[in-house]
């Protein structure tokens, strides 16, 4: 087990080592940085000032080792718009992201798994083939235009939702979360469900194939033939068998989810990470650009670690794979 | 020979005993998509859509970019309405004054290009990849593999999203972001099946001719590795569309002189608000039919091309 944890570890760094040198050599060699910081009537003179501030007349790799060096002591510059250290600025806004990720997570187990568990056991009934059909039209409906279709729908018609911004927030544990006023919960449900709906007919067809896989194996004779209650066998047997394989798909997709936060926060105003990076990018503002990919890099890296050992403790096939038996 | 070691995916070959070989795998796949329902509401949807799409000079009732055909008098007119010159405009205006429905048909243009250049260019190198992969094994395959582990588990929108930000927006940026988003996915796929044929007895016996390892790469080991690559090829086209009109809706993706459904959705967006729906729905309508109609066909090659499907 430690073996394994500490070569997924030793991978993980690797990653964000290449990821950095990516990031780095995008957004510092192929822009160029001087011509958005200096106006076109710049002298010479005052081109080198700058070249020289910002370290760009040093070689390569010596420009790399000192951004690697104030990043990882966590200094990624200041904004150019709003004038703030972009480390601060994006860590400000990451709560509101992550209250809209882990509740459309919530949201895709809590209706993904039933509906999938029951298409599962009965895969030719009508029912189940409704599930089925609303799950790929939940893979089709583009993400961003759907928002538009709820908001038009339950904000301009009918009224009953606001369109935009995060409400009122309560703080918990010293971070502003929006579900715990009625104001807060009712601006969260539409870019909620709205990010969800993509992972909800996802669940659905995981759950389901497990479901259909796992009833055919010998374990579920085996139940029958001992008599146990259908219920039993498919609530207790085989949702086990089959949650397992979700773990890795439920923690890759928080990720996704966080990355996908960018649309639906565009959609609804959520001010989230994804606004941020968003309005960001039109800004030229590249410190936050910056800090928010290595932030984001760092956080799949580290979910990905996670999940990866979470599997190997509930799967142990995993960590022995290549091992003499 | 092709039609000897394919009988996987003919179905009609295997259960009638191999006898008329006259049908190629190509024509059986075609045959058995027109016979499923469902496919063949998606393959309709897609010929009209792209026959709108490629005919779209003739048949747009006018010129969406032409500054010279529009008349701002006539900006946000609801579905129905007529002209200044009593033109009927079907589905409405928007806020440029534009006919939605020819804009509609130049952005499926934009659209389709977008997805199928993308997929084309990420399957050339995605498969490539995938079967030196396979055929080469050991350290070559674990390296290139690992990196395909690394890029799946970031989702495709951030890796866009960092692509784009570096480079900016246009159009052969955007097809780029897309292709590097999504070659992971068929060499991954292709891997996995060329595994297989690797160790078919049809690659023993061109080994044992001593044909060169790229020819029997690419003329023995590729052509049975298409089904698979076929059907992850059509569901990616459809999330390379969807991702592209993401994008565009974002204002990352293509610039406003290339009109893109995506795009065309965003301009109606600030107008959503004061019950100006037109503008934005009915381009994603026409994004919706043009995703359904590919996702329809992908599902049922799925069926199709699955050696393991009953009966």
């Amino acid at each position: 087990m430690a073996s394994y944890v500490l070569s997924r570890s030793l991978q993980t760094v690797l990653t964000l080592f290449v990821m950095s040198i990516l990031v780095f050599t995008g957004l510092y060699l192929v822009g160029n940085p001087v011509d958005v910081l200096l106006s076109t009537t710049a002298t010479p003179a005052e081109r080198l000032e700058v070249i020289q501030a910002l370290g760009l007349d040093k070689p390569v790799w010596e420009q790399y080792w000192l951004f690697l060096v104030k990043a990882l002591s966590g200094d990624l510059g200041n904004s150019f718009v709003f004038n703030q250290p972009a480390l601060t600025l994006i860590l400000s806004r990451m709560p509101a992201t992550l209250e809209l990720a882990f509740v459309a997570l919530a949201m895709a187990l809590v209706i993904g798994v039933p509906l999938g568990v029951y298409a599962g056991i009965r895969p030719k009934g009508l029912i189940s083939k409704s599930i089925m059909t609303f799950s790929i039209l939940g893979f089709s409906l583009p993400t961003f235009w759907i928002g538009l279709v709820m908001i038009l729908l339950f904000s301009v018609q009918l009224g009953w939702l606001p369109a935009s911004g995060r409400g009122e927030t309560t703080d918990l544990f010293g971070v502003p979360v929006s579900f715990l006023t009625w104001d807060g919960l009712s601006h969260l449900i539409l870019p909620a469900i709205n990010l969800a709906l993509f992972k909800i007919s996802l669940v659905i067809r995981l759950t389901r194939t497990g479901v259909i896989e796992c009833m055919q194996l010998d374990f579920v004779r085996f139940a029958r033939a001992k008599g146990l209650p259908e219920t039993r066998i498919v609530l207790v047997h085989v949702l086990k068998n089959t949650l397992i394989p979700l773990i890795t798909v439920v923690g890759l997709e928080l990720g996704s989810l966080i990355a996908f936060a960018v649309v639906t926060e565009t959609i609804f105003a959520w001010p989230g990470m994804g606004k941020l990076i968003i309005d960001a990018i039109g800004r030229l503002d590249r410190p936050v650009i910056l800090a928010y990919l290595m932030i984001t890099v760092v956080m799949f890296s580290l979910i990905n670690l996670l999940v990866d050992i979470l599997y190997s403790i509930a799967d142990p096939r995993v960590r022995l794979e290549g091992k003499p038996q | 020979m092709s039609t000897d070691i394919q009988t996987d995916n003919s179905v009609h070959n295997r259960t009638t005993g191999n006898k008329p070989a006259a049908r190629s795998p190509f024509r059986e796949t075609i045959f058995a998509l027109l016979h499923d329902k469902l496919a063949l509401t998606g393959l309709i949807i897609i010929a009209i859509l792209l026959l709108a799409a490629v005919l779209a000079p003739m048949i747009a009732p006018q010129n969406p970019y032409d500054l010279t055909q529009l008349d701002i008098m006539d900006n946000r007119l609801p579905p129905g309405s007529r002209s200044m010159t009593g033109a009927v405009y079907l589905i409405g205006t928007d806020d440029q004054g534009r006919d939605l429905f020819s804009a509609i048909l130049y952005g499926l243009r934009t659209s389709v290009i977008v997805g199928i250049s993308s997929a084309a260019i990420a399957l050339v190198i995605g498969a490539s990849i995938g079967l030196i992969s396979a055929y080469a094994g050991g350290r070559t395959d674990s390296f290139l593999m690992r990196i395909v582990d690394i890029q799946l588990s970031f989702p495709a929108i951030l890796i866009a999203l960092i692509f784009l930000a570096i480079f900016g927006q246009g159009i052969d940026k955007i097809i780029l972001a897309l292709v590097v988003t999504q070659w992971a996915y068929y060499a991954r796929t292709i891997r996995g099946s060329a595994l297989v044929e690797r160790r078919r007895a049809y690659v023993d016996a061109a080994r044992s001719m001593a044909l060169p390892d790229r020819r029997i790469v690419f003329r023995h080991i590729l052509p049975n590795c298409l089904p698979p690559l076929t059907v992850v090829a059509t569901m990616r086209v459809a999330y390379a569309i969807m991702l592209e009109a993401t994008l565009s809706f974002l204002g990352i993706g293509l610039p406003v002189t290339e009109p893109s459904l995506g795009l065309l959705i965003s301009n109606g967006f600030e107008y959503l608000l004061s019950g100006d729906y037109w503008i934005s729905f009915f381009p994603g309508l026409a994004l919706l039919l043009l995703i359904i109609g590919i996702n329809l066909i992908g599902d049922a090659l799925r069926d199709i091309l699955n050696p393991r499907r009953e009966g």
